[in-house]
């Protein structure tokens, strides 16, 4: 459809600056846009980082209940090692994995490489793959 | 209204222009956890589980607190970089400063008293 007219546009009261307006290409919308590894890959990347608060701030509590004494270091430690502290720390090291070889692909495409479909493509199975080596990598050394 | 031109409408609606730095930050933080991190697992998550004594002495010793205390100072200073940008993408109008007021304040926060538990075992 061609841009409405200047005229069509005086008439309808509208500026200079929407001229344009609604009849611009949108940015493909989610729901059907067909999910891709890059695209896939790329939302992880961001949950993944986010998530790490959790871990985050268990931690910070472990040393600061370290800090305080034997009681409040044996209430955070209970805690950090239980079922439930285990889940959220394997979880955690997951994440932690895969957000920081999605961080090393975005230093990558930020130096100006590896920037086709392709090898996008290949680094998101690359990531995948060291994040879940690693992880394992990690439950068995600790 | 009408008496606005198009370019007084434009003027200050772009950019918060501090997006280089922003920018910069992560990068820098980033490269630095890439270090950071692995040691990090190694170290805590070696002495994680031990009785108190263990974990006091532990982060006695000069390497074990070093790498703790730089990565929580860098991993917070990463982590308040990095909710920023999710809060932006998802949050609007005061609701979104309101948040990103809050989330920085956590950060600096836990980075803070992180720092000084670790450092007061350390001495
Ligand atoms: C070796 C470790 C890490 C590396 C290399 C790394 C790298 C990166 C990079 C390059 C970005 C920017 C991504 C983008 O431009 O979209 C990013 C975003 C982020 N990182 Fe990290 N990171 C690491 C560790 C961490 C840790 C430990 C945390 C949590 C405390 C964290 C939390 C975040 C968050 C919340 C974001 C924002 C994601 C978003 O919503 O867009 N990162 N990271």
């Amino acid at each position: 459809m061609a841009p409405p007219s200047r005229a069509a546009v005086a008439k309808k009261g509208t500026h200079m600056a929407d001229v344009n307006r609604g009849n611009r290409p949108l940015s493909p919308h989610l729901t059907i846009y067909r999910p891709q590894l890059t695209s896939m890959t790329s939302i992880l990347v961001r949950i993944s980082g986010n998530a790490l608060i959790v871990a985050g701030l268990l931690i910070v509590w472990w040393f600061v209940a370290a800090a305080t004494g034997p009681e409040a270091f044996a209430r955070a430690n209970a805690v950090l090692t239980s079922w439930f502290g285990d889940l959220v720390l394997f979880g955690s090291v997951l994440c932690l994995w895969y957000h920081t070889f999605g961080g090393i692909r975005h230093l990558i495409w930020d130096s100006g490489h590896m920037l086709d479909v392709d090898k996008s493509e290949m680094a998101g199975q690359i990531m995948i793959i060291a994040a879940v080596l690693m992880t394992i990598f990690t439950v068995i050394v600790l | 209204m009408a008496f606005l031109t198009d370019r007084k409408r434009a003027v200050g609606m772009g950019s918060a222009k501090t997006g280089t730095e922003h920018h910069w930050q992560m990068m820098v933080t980033s490269v630095a956890l890439l270090v950071l991190i692995p040691f990090f697992v190694f170290t805590f998550g070696a002495i994680l589980g031990a009785p108190y004594e263990e974990v006091i002495a532990y982060y006695q010793r000069p390497f074990p607190a070093v790498v703790a205390i730089l990565t929580m100072l860098v991993g917070w200073l990463h982590f308040r970089h990095g909710v920023q940008t999710l809060i932006e993408d998802y949050v609007h109008g005061l609701a979104r400063k309101v948040v990103i007021i809050v989330m920085i304040c956590v950060s600096y926060s836990a980075a803070a008293f992180a720092i000084f538990a670790i450092v007061r075992i350390a001495l």
